[in-house]
């Protein structure tokens, strides 16, 4: 009897549940009903809790304010536009999952995401299959784009640049002859940092160390030991804010007082609160630019403060443009459509067809294989502990 | 590189006795809880994990009475220690009331469950409060002790480089000293000591010489469980960032330490931490050196494990414990 | 209550013919409004009626496979989320053939394994690194990438696998005690985890922290299995092949001795049951189902990284098999399709459409508390709760029942000891 009454308790809870789940299949409908607007949603998907939520909710909020902006816009044409978040966890399960049921919305004309390229390379599959247009913002690896998919797009510049690039300074202006490189072990952090010690070995730097560590530890002073002891000029970091920032802390604490360089993982504000005053005399490389050079970017900045009551990150201009460009994409494939609704291979093609957007942070145009033809890398310096560095240069293709 | 090994042995030794040190009084932790009631606490970590938040905290909550610059540091510190020990010590009592009492009596594999299931509620609970207080889950503490204190290790023997180390991490090996110190006094000297260890020894006889064996159990959590948060405090401010998933892995690697030392054992714990704890930084500073480049300093924590299976495997009772013939 | 229901089941035309209106009213359900996940949990949890009806087995295996096989996909075909919900249905899939693994190492046997995830990373991997070019790194012979119709070849070679390293798992980790063996156990799954994170030198075995994507998608007579819906049929198939299995275990010497091993291991010593080659048993045969199914996980997703195999698997794997009921087939069958169900689809959907709601100014809830991120806390409280109270699970293990009449007449009509000669009830 007992059991029973548990029973359908239990099976009420779940239905109660899925009710609730079903509910927004219902209000979503709803809404496309609401008036003679047709709805078109673009999804984002990113690290919303994990290790690298800071960055995962920049993205979301510069792509959110991108869409706010352009809202009133597209109302004019006939159509309302909507943004649907998801958290895809840093996990590429969930981000395959996830991608599946953003395929199967028919409303979903594009995706802004991943952070992680580990997860983008499989969703990607998906968006594929469903021909749906991805622009990420921040996934650097070469694998990525180098598939030659359609739908897969990017901003942001790939690891065999940005790795480059910050051999190059720290070879050629920091007069670095013996390099130490630390990377995280994950598909991000290992990427750059063996793009990175290739170019400064074919450069003619010697790397004295090459040591990995672990995403989540908070003790590096074995690592740091070995660096010590190995004498480098300059120690290079593949990975994100929250271990660079302990390294940089642990660093200087054991009076490594070397310049210490990283990639973009390292762009954001929680960098400088982790490190504090160590972050003196540290350069990153970065794929977004400085947003206070210019009015725009000032705007920018000032609107995302507003809103959203946070200071802007390298990714939310970074996903603000990717926005901006997947609009434009969706735009010009209304017009082309003759102002009903496209198709998403329409709205895919048009969005590969970008040439020349001038967004906030950088300008777009894709190549043939997704890959951002203006991609730039700046090299920025901390030479006080706050966020943001400032711009010691730039490197183009 | 043996030139290197032998070079940077001061900075390993003291690395490896700050980390050895935390790993110590977490182990003691399992160590008491094992002795008395045969649980592995699974939760244990994540109420260090507790203690290192609430320590946090306390100590951003001094910042901002803006006390920090009228007590010197160490009171405040004590002030924290304290406060987050009596905190994560009622946690503790608690998490034996809800979920280890009911099942005193059911199948192992169950209660092993539970602390499974609380380390989890712990983790997304912290992490719950943290993100609704600041936005993100990585806390960063306030800087309290940021001397560097050198030694010149090259003056005993030119072979040694000079280390350096941190002010915290004396702070720290203090603190802990003292911890075990009043630990030992308290379980060899005094009567609820004597308890514990009656209870530890054989339940039901203990209960028939007049223990309050309920009673005895709250007190060992809560001395366990106040250790392992003030030893978050501690790491608080040793590391100054944490995150609610520190507790896990921590967690893991004292559970080693105690095995190493002898579960059970509370002497054995404190050893096997400290050696714990200087195995790792060894083999992290050195281990691509003595490799050649082929294990890199990430097998460390691969390391630790392994040493867990070794001793579980050829000598469960450790290194200090007293081999237990089962009685059927 | 408990009077209606038992009326209810025993008219059987009574319970057969609502079944069937239930069946097809969900399934219309899913096939007109395609986006609803409710018609969609409902027409599967039909299957769970059906477990509590009383017809006789063989009409009821009919009566599953015939939704399962036929009107599931049918309904579903019609309209975009097709993929979406072949796509879940397939991970339920593949996870309740682990859980049944774990089943039989916990459930069964009472061995408590917290790394049972290192066994399918092996199975993933196996598969992975010989059907991409990353098995030419290392290998002096063969040429690789090998195409997708060894796939089948590989689940054999995955359950194999598995087997093997169950055993060699096992071998050592044996003579230690309950709560040691789940330590153990643990650091187990952990180094597994880290070592092929780190496999990239001296010699790239795993292609480390950056995976191995662009894996071979099965082939079958020249058709390449690409979508869901077709990894769909795959997976029942194999499910049933799992599912057989482990009733004829449960029902063998060898089930019952894991049964005696698991309550009192001094008890069955004494009654001549050997110790280590059982639980060696249970290791290797929960093993080798994981390793299988790391193949079909591999294959569907088409890519395989360290990330996928972490503790939290492990335990979510263990919370299904306690959820369900330690030791009993269909309770860990459902156990494990509400956990898969919940974290793939509900809890998603639910933030969705919370978002959707702070969107619309209606509420607002701070992200922090969003129900995509509570997923650990779910689970901790879900164990917390079933093992105080429920520590049988929602469909607790039951025991055989024998006829003593019928194994009376069968040893009076033979001479010799019967065979397995039992019926049960239940």
């Amino acid at each position: 009897m007992k059991s029973k009454k548990l029973w359908s308790f239990g099976l009420a809870a779940v239905l109660a549940v899925s009710l609730l789940g079903a509910c927004s299949q219902y209000s979503s409908k709803s809404n496309a009903s609401g008036g003679s607007m047709q709805v078109i949603k673009i999804a984002t998907q990113s690290p919303l809790s994990g290790g690298s939520a800071t960055l995962g909710e920049a993205i979301k909020l510069g792509a959110q304010l991108a869409l706010e902006e352009q809202q009133a816009k597209f109302k004019k044409m006939g159509f309302k536009l909507q943004l649907v978040p998801y958290d895809d966890q840093g996990d590429p399960k969930k981000g395959v999952s996830n991608a599946q049921l953003i395929g199967s919305d028919d409303q979903v004309f594009g995706v802004i995401g991943h952070l992680n390229s580990g997860v983008s390379i499989p969703a990607s599959e998906v968006y594929e299959k469903y021909a749906i247009p991805m622009i990420s913002p921040a996934s650097t690896a070469t694998e990525v784009t180098d598939r030659n998919l359609k739908t897969v797009n990017r901003v942001c510049a790939r690891d065999d640049f940005q790795g480059p690039a910050g051999a190059s300074y720290a070879v050629k202006t920091l007069k670095a002859k013996k390099i130490f490189v630390i990377q995280d072990k994950t598909a991000y952090g290992q990427g750059l940092a063996d793009a990175f010690k290739a170019a400064a070995e074919k450069l003619g730097a010697k790397i004295v160390g090459y040591e990995s560590i672990t995403v989540g530890e908070k003790d590096f002073n074995g690592v740091l030991n070995s660096v010590s002891s190995a004498k480098p000029d300059l120690v290079y970091f593949g990975g994100l804010y929250a271990e660079g920032g302990l390294i940089v802390k642990q660093a200087r604490a054991k009076g490594i007082d070397v310049p210490i360089m990283g990639g973009d993982g390292l762009d954001s504000s929680t960098y400088v609160d982790i490190a504090g005053g160590a972050v003196k005399n540290t350069y990153l490389t970065s794929v977004a630019g400085d947003v206070s050079k210019t009015s725009e970017g000032k705007k920018f900045a000032e609107n995302y403060k507003n809103k959203f009551r946070k200071n802007v990150e390298s990714y939310s201009a970074y996903a603000y443009d990717a926005m901006g460009v997947m609009l434009k994409g969706l735009e010009n494939a209304i017009k082309a459509n003759g102002g009903k609704i496209p198709t998403r291979e329409q709205v895919r093609d048009a969005v590969r067809a970008i040439k020349d957007y001038k967004g906030v942070v950088t300008e777009v145009d894709f190549d043939s294989k997704g890959d951002n033809k203006y991609a730039k890398v700046f090299i920025y310096k901390f030479n006080k502990a706050a966020y943001p560095a400032e711009q010691e240069g730039e490197i183009s293709k | 590189m043996l030139t290197d090994l032998i070079g940077t042995l001061p900075q390993v030794l003291i690395d490896g006795l700050t980390l050895g040190a935390i790993y110590a009084v977490v182990a003691i932790g399992y160590t008491m809880v094992y002795g008395i009631l045969e649980l592995i606490n699974f939760a244990h970590g994540e109420i260090f994990m507790t203690g290192a938040f609430i320590g946090t905290s306390l100590l951003f909550l001094f910042t901002g009475q803006g006390w920090i610059h009228t007590l010197p540091a160490i009171l405040i510190l004590l002030l924290a220690i304290i406060a987050a020990s009596i905190c994560t010590g009622v946690l503790g009592i608690g998490i034996e009331r809800v979920a280890y009492r009911p099942l005193r009596n059911a199948p192992k594999l169950i209660t092993l469950i539970t602390a499974i299931g609380i380390s989890f509620l712990l983790q997304d609970i912290v992490r719950f409060i943290a993100e609704l207080k600041k936005g993100t889950y990585i806390i960063n503490g306030p800087n309290l002790f940021n001397g560097q204190i050198h030694i010149k290790a090259s003056s005993l023997w030119p072979e040694f480089h000079d280390a350096t180390l941190k002010s915290s991490f004396l702070v720290v090996l203090l603190v802990s000293i003292v911890m075990l110190a009043v630990l030992d006094i308290f379980v060899n000297r005094t009567k609820w000591g004597m308890a514990m260890r009656a209870v530890a020894q054989d339940r039901e006889t203990a209960s028939l010489m007049s223990v309050n064996v309920n009673k005895v159990i709250a007190i060992t959590f809560f001395i366990g469980s106040a250790l392992g948060g003030a030893t978050g405090v501690l790491f608080a401010v040793q590391y100054g960032t944490i995150d609610p998933y520190i507790g896990y892995t921590l967690g893991i690697k004292a559970f080693t330490a105690a095995v190493l030392g002898g579960i059970g054992n509370i002497r054995g714990s404190m050893a096997g931490g400290l050696i714990l704890g200087l195995i790792e930084m060894f083999a992290a500073a050195n281990l691509s050196g003595l490799t050649g480049g082929v294990f890199g300093s990430e097998y460390k924590d691969v390391f630790a494990f392994i040493l867990l299976i070794i001793v579980l495997i050829f000598k469960p009772e450790g290194l200090f414990g007293k081999a237990a013939a089962e009685k059927v | 209550m408990g009077k209606y229901w038992i009326a209810f089941v025993a008219n059987k035309s009574l319970s057969g013919g609502l079944f069937l209106l239930y069946v097809i009213v969900t399934s219309i359900g899913i096939y007109l409004s395609q986006k609803s996940i409710v018609s969609f949990l409902l027409l599967l949890a039909s299957l769970l009626i059906l477990y509590f009806l009383q017809f006789p087995d063989k009409v009821k295996w009919a009566a599953a496979l015939v939704i399962l096989g036929v009107v599931l996909p049918f309904a579903a075909s019609h309209g975009q989320s097709y993929q979406s919900y072949m796509d879940v249905a397939v991970m339920v899939g593949i996870y309740v053939a682990m859980a049944l693994g774990l089943n039989i190492v916990v459930g069964m046997a009472g061995l408590l394994d917290l790394g049972f995830i290192a066994f399918f990373a092996l199975g993933a991997y196996t598969y992975g690194i010989f059907t991409t070019s990353q098995a030419s790194h290392f290998m002096p012979f063969g040429h690789y990438p090998l195409s997708g119709a060894s796939f089948w070849m590989f689940i054999l070679i995955g359950c194999l696998f598995g087997a093997l390293f169950g055993v060699l798992l096992g071998i050592p980790v044996l003579r230690v005690k309950g709560d040691y063996l789940a330590m153990v156990t643990l650091g187990f799954g952990e180094i597994v985890r880290i070592v092929f994170n780190n496999l990239d030198k001296p010699i790239n075995i795993t292609n480390g922290a950056m995976g191995i994507s662009s894996i071979a998608p099965p082939e079958l007579f020249g058709i390449r299995f690409i979508y869901p819906s077709q990894f769909y049929y795959v997976v029942l198939v194999l499910l049933l092949i799992v599912i057989y299995m482990v009733r004829r275990l449960e029902r063998s010497k060898m089930g019952r001795a894991w049964k005696a091993v698991r309550e009192n291991e001094i008890a069955a010593q004494a009654m001549g049951i050997p110790l280590v080659k059982t639980k060696l048993a249970a290791f290797a045969i929960g093993a080798s189902f994981s390793g299988a199914m790391g193949v079909v996980f591999a294959a569907k997703q088409a890519f395989v990284d360290p990330t996928s195999f972490t503790y939290l698997e492990s335990t979510t794997i263990l919370v299904m098999v306690l959820l369900g009921g330690m030791g009993s087939v269909p309770g860990v069958i459902l156990g494990a399709s509400i956990i898969t169900i919940l974290n793939l689809q509900v809890l998603t959907e639910v933030t969705n459409w919370l978002n959707q709601l702070s969107m619309s100014g209606v509420l607002k809830i701070p992200d922090a508390l969003s129900p995509a991120k509570m997923q650990r806390f779910i689970f901790g409280l879900l164990l917390i709760v079933f093992a105080l109270y429920r520590s049988k699970g929602l469909l607790p293990a039951k025991n055989m029942h024998y006829d003593l009449e019928k194994l009376a007449r069968r040893t009076h009509s033979m001479d010799a000891v019967p065979a397995a000669g039992e019926t049960n009830k239940g």
